[in-house]
C-alpha cells in the first residue's frame, strides 16, 4: 500500500465521522443563570481549558505584554504568582486538577460496554491487582492459564496480522482512542489485502504480552495498543507496540512503536494508517524494530 | 561464616552477607522484585539485629562485586586511607551507628572515618538507622564545595534552576530561567535536560545560559545534561561549560548500561579541570537514583541501598560541585509509594554525606507511583533539616520535558523562609543587589520574570 492509499483511508474515514456527527444535535444551550434570591451561587467555569492557562496568576507585573509573551514560549507553569513564597491558590488548584485526572486514569477501568462495543472479549494478565501490576512489570508481561485456555478456543490461528489491546497505564487512553482507531486498522488491513486474526482486550497488561500472545496464536505481525504512562493533566495519551513474529525473547529492539496518540497529539485516525504502513513494511522485509531499520536502509 | 539470630524463640538464618544486606533493608519494591527482600517483618528485623554484630571489615572483605570482576569496587576499594580503617575495621554496623550519633563525635571525625569507608559499610550502618536516625546523622556532616558559589554551608539551601522545555525551544528555557532567577532558584547551577542532546544542541543551551549569566553577572554555574561524551566534545570545541555531567551506577554492568566506565569519567574530569569556564576547584555534577543496577539486570543479586552507597564512593573521585538523586524517578516497582520514596530520600542523602559528597537531593515522583506533592514537599522539609544542599526548581514543580513532578520554584524560599536558611552567599548578594530578597526574604519584586525584559 502506498502512502496514497493511507490517505485515502483516512480520507474515507473522515468523511464518515462528519457525516455521521452532522446527524446528530447541536449540544444543547447553557441554561439560564439562576436568579439570585440569597442563596450562594457558585458556578465557574472550567479552569483547565487552554485558555484560562494562559491567563496569570502574577498580579502586577513590571511588563504585562511582556509576561503574556514569555508565557506563550512555554507549556511549563510560569507567570503563576505567589502568596508570600508559596504559590497562589488557583495554581495549586489547577496543579491539583491535573494530578488528579492522571491519578484517576491510572486505575480507571476500561468500561466494559465500550469493549463489547468494538467486539473484544476480556482476558488478563498474571498480575492479579493494579498494585501488583505496578510493582511486577514481569507479571504483566505473560497471561495466566485461563487466559491462554481462552485465546486458543476463541482466536484464528496464523493471521497476518494479530491486534490485541490492553490497559497499560491508562484506561482512559483506551476508551478515548479506540473507538476512533480500531476502524482505520480494520479497514486498512483489509485493504492490504491481509488477515486479520481476533481481537480481545487485557487487563493489567504490558508491551511484552506480544511474545506469550504470539505462542498461542502465531500470527505474521502482532500489535497491541495500550494506554501510555499519563502526563500531568494528559490521561488519554496511547501508543502502540507491534513486533514481526514476536517469540518468547523477543526485546524492545526486536518491536516498534508508534506513541503519543490522542487528539492532539498523534491523531488517532492517521496513526492507524501509520500502523498500516509499518505492519506492511514488516511483512515486506520479514523482521521488525532495529533489524527493519537496517534491512530498510540497505535498500535505500 | 554463621548469621544466626533468634527471636521469640523462631530462629533467623542467612546465608551469607549478601543475603543478611538485603533482608535487613527497610521495604522496597525494587528488592521485592528482586527477590532479594525480607519475606516477613519479624525476618528483616532478625536481619538487622545480626548485621548490627557485623564488623566493618567483613564488609570491606565482601563487597557486592568481587574486586577482580568490578572497576567500582576496585575504585572505592583503591580510595580507603588503611591508616584510618585499621582504626575502625574492628567496630560493629551497631558501634558505627552510636558513633555517628553521639554527641562527642564531631563533623570533623566523621569526615575523617569517611575516608576509610567503602558503600558497603555505608548502606550496612543506614539499614539500622531510622527516618529521624538518618536526619540527625546527617546534619551533622557538612560536605562543602566551591565552583562559582560556596555550597553545603550550613545555614545555606541552594536550588537547581532546571528550566527544560519539551522542543528545547531557547525562548521557552530563557523564560523559564528568567522566572526561576525572580524567586531565586539557580544558586546551585541553571541545569537543563535537552530533549535533543546532540553536540549541536547542546552547544547551543551552553551558549544560551552563559550569555544570561553574563549578561546579568549571576553568581551560578551552568550545565546541559547530554551525555558525558557530548558534553566533552563540546567542551573541546570551545563551548562555555560550568559543570560536567553524568548519570552514575554502582557496578560497572549497570555504568555500561549507561554508556560509561571509569577511564571515560578520569577524561571527563580531566577536560573539565581543563576547560570549564568557572574557578572550581568543583566542577561536577552528578545524578544517581536506587534500582538503576537492577533495571540494568547489572545488580549481581544485591539490595538496592547498597549499590546506590557504591556510587557515592564512585562519584567521590572525581570531587563533584553537587551531587543529587533523583529518588522517586524510577517509578513504582523500584519505590512504591511515598513511605519508600521518603525512606529512600533520606537514606541517599544521608549515605551521600557519610561518604563526604555535596549532596543534594531531586525530591521527586512519577505519576504511576502512589505519591503526591504533599509527600515530596514534606519530604524536602525532612530533607532541610537534615542539611540537604540543594533542591530542583522547576514551574510549580511539573517538568512537561521528563513527564515528572518535584520541587517548585516557589519550595526553595519557601524552606528557606520556614527554617531560617539563606541562598548561597555569592548569590544571595547577587538577589540583594537585584531587589530581590531582603534579609533572607522575597521582596515584593520577586516571583516577576518580566523584570530580566529589557
Amino acid at each position: 500500500m502506498q502512502e496514497s492509499d493511507i490517505q485515502a483511508i483516512v480520507e474515507a474515514v473522515l468523511a464518515e465521522i462528519n457525516r455521521q456527527q452532522s446527524g446528530s444535535p447541536a449540544p444543547a444551550a447553557a441554561p439560564p443563570a439562576p436568579t439570585a434570591n440569597g442563596d450562594l451561587v457558585i458556578d465557574l467555569p472550567d479552569p483547565t481549558t487552554l485558555e484560562a492557562r494562559r491567563t496569570p496568576g502574577l498580579e502586577h507585573p513590571a511588563n504585562p505584554d511582556g509576561l503574556r509573551a514569555l508565557m506563550a514560549t512555554t507549556p511549563t507553569r510560569i507567570g503563576v504568582g505567589r502568596a508570600g513564597p508559596r504559590p497562589r491558590t488557583k495554581a495549586t488548584l489547577l496543579f491539583l486538577a491535573d494530578h488528579g485526572v492522571t491519578q484517576d486514569a491510572l486505575f480507571h477501568e476500561v468500561d466494559p460496554k465500550m469493549l463489547e462495543e468494538m467486539g473484544l472479549f476480556t482476558v488478563e494478565s498474571q498480575a492479579h491487582d493494579r498494585q501488583e501490576y505496578l510493582k511486577r512489570p514481569d507479571l504483566g508481561r505473560v497471561l495466566t492459564e485461563e487466559s491462554r485456555q481462552i485465546l486458543r478456543e476463541r482466536c484464528i490461528k496464523n493471521p497476518d496480522v494479530q491486534i490485541f489491546v490492553g490497559d497499560g497505564l491508562s484506561g482512559a487512553a483506551i476508551e478515548h482512542n479506540l473507538p476512533k482507531i480500531m476502524p482505520v486498522l480494520e479497514q486498512g488491513i483489509k485493504a492490504a489485502g491481509l488477515t486479520m486474526g481476533t481481537p480481545f482486550f487485557v487487563k493489567n497488561a504490558r508491551v511484552g504480552l506480544l511474545n506469550d500472545v504470539n505462542a498461542i496464536v502465531d500470527a505474521k505481525v502482532v500489535a497491541v495498543l495500550i494506554g501510555e504512562r499519563p502526563g500531568l493533566a494528559r490521561a488519554e495519551s496511547m501508543s502502540i507496540y507491534m513486533g514481526y513474529r514476536p517469540r518468547p525473547d523477543s526485546t524492545d529492539a526486536n518491536r516498534d512503536a508508534i506513541c503519543n496518540i490522542y487528539d492532539g497529539g498523534f491523531n488517532p485516525l492517521e496513526a492507524g494508517a501509520f500502523a498500516v504502513q509499518l505492519i506492511q513494511k514488516m511483512i515486506q522485509y520479514g523482521t521488525s524494530g532495529v533489524d527493519l531499520k537496517l534491512k530498510e536502509g540497505e535498500n535505500g | 561464616m554463621l548469621l544466626r539470630t533468634k527471636l521469640f524463640g523462631k530462629t533467623y538464618e542467612f546465608r551469607d552477607i549478601r543475603e543478611l544486606m538485603g533482608k535487613a533493608n527497610e521495604p522496597k519494591s525494587g528488592d521485592e522484585l528482586a527477590g532479594v527482600a525480607a519475606e516477613s517483618v519479624s525476618e528483616r528485623v532478625a536481619a538487622k539485629y545480626v548485621l548490627a554484630e557485623v564488623p566493618l571489615e567483613i564488609l570491606r572483605q565482601n563487597p557486592a562485586v568481587p574486586y577482580d570482576e568490578d572497576e567500582v569496587t576496585r575504585v572505592i576499594d583503591d580510595a580507603v586511607n588503611e591508616t584510618i580503617y585499621n582504626e575502625i575495621k574492628h567496630w560493629t554496623v551497631g558501634d558505627f551507628r552510636e558513633w555517628i550519633l553521639a554527641d562527642t563525635t564531631t563533623p570533623e571525625q566523621i569526615r575523617r572515618v569517611s575516608n576509610a569507608l567503602t558503600g558497603e559499610m555505608v548502606a550496612a550502618v543506614t539499614k539500622l538507622m531510622s527516618n529521624l536516625d538518618l536526619i540527625y546523622g546527617a546534619q551533622k556532616i557538612h560536605v562543602t564545595s566551591h565552583c562559582v558559589n560556596t555550597a553545603g554551608m550550613p545555614g545555606t539551601l541552594a536550588s537547581r534552576l532546571q528550566p527544560n522545555h519539551p522542543t528545547d525551544s531557547p525562548e521557552g528555557i530563557r523564560a523559564e530561567i528568567y522566572e526561576g532567577l525572580s524567586y531565586g532558584s539557580g544558586d546551585a547551577v541553571i541545569g537543563i535536560n535537552p530533549v535533543d542532546d546532540s553536540l549541536g544542541s547542546t552547544m547551543r543551551l551552553l551558549d544560551m545560559t552563559y550569555d544570561i549569566i553574563q549578561e546579568w553577572n549571576i553568581p551560578t554555574q551552568n550545565c546541559v545534561l547530554a551525555h558525558v561524551t557530548t558534553q566533552m566534545q563540546a567542551m573541546k570545541q570551545g563551548a562555555p561549560v560550568g559543570l560536567v555531567f553524568q548519570s552514575l551506577a554502582g557496578t560497572q554492568k549497570a555504568n555500561e548500561s549507561f554508556g560509561i566506565d571509569v577511564g571515560m569519567m578520569d577524561e571527563a574530569y580531566e577536560l573539565a579541570k581543563k576547560y570549564c569556564w568557572p574557578q572550581g576547584p568543583n566542577f561536577m555534577y552528578f545524578e544517581t537514583g536506587q534500582g538503576s543496577a537492577l533495571s540494568a539486570n547489572a545488580h549481581n543479586g544485591w539490595d538496592q541501598l547498597t549499590l546506590e552507597a557504591r556510587i557515592y564512593g564512585f562519584a567521590k573521585r572525581y570531587h563533584p560541585y553537587q551531587v543529587n538523586t533523583v529518588v522517586g524517578f524510577i517509578g513504582p516497582e523500584y519505590l512504591y509509594d511515598a513511605v519508600q520514596i521518603s525512606r529512600a530520600g533520606l537514606e541517599d542523602h544521608f549515605m551521600g554525606k557519610l561518604t563526604g559528597i555535596p549532596m543534594g537531593v531531586d525530591a521527586c515522583y512519577t505519576n504511576h507511583a502512589r505519591a503526591t506533592q504533599n509527600d515530596i514537599e514534606s519530604l524536602a522539609v525532612q530533607l532541610t533539616a537534615a542539611g540537604c544542599n540543594y533542591f530542583m526548581g522547576v514551574p510549580m514543580g511539573d517538568d512537561v520535558m521528563l513527564a515528572y513532578q518535584c520541587t517548585s520554584y516557589h519550595d526553595a524560599p519557601s524552606l528557606r523562609q520556614t527554617l531560617g536558611l539563606r541562598p548561597l552567599p555569592e548569590f544571595e548578594a547577587w538577589m540583594e543587589g537585584m531587589g530581590l530578597m531582603k534579609n533572607g526574604i522575597l521582596t515584593e519584586k520577586a516571583g516577576d520574570p518580566t523584570i530580566f525584559l529589557k
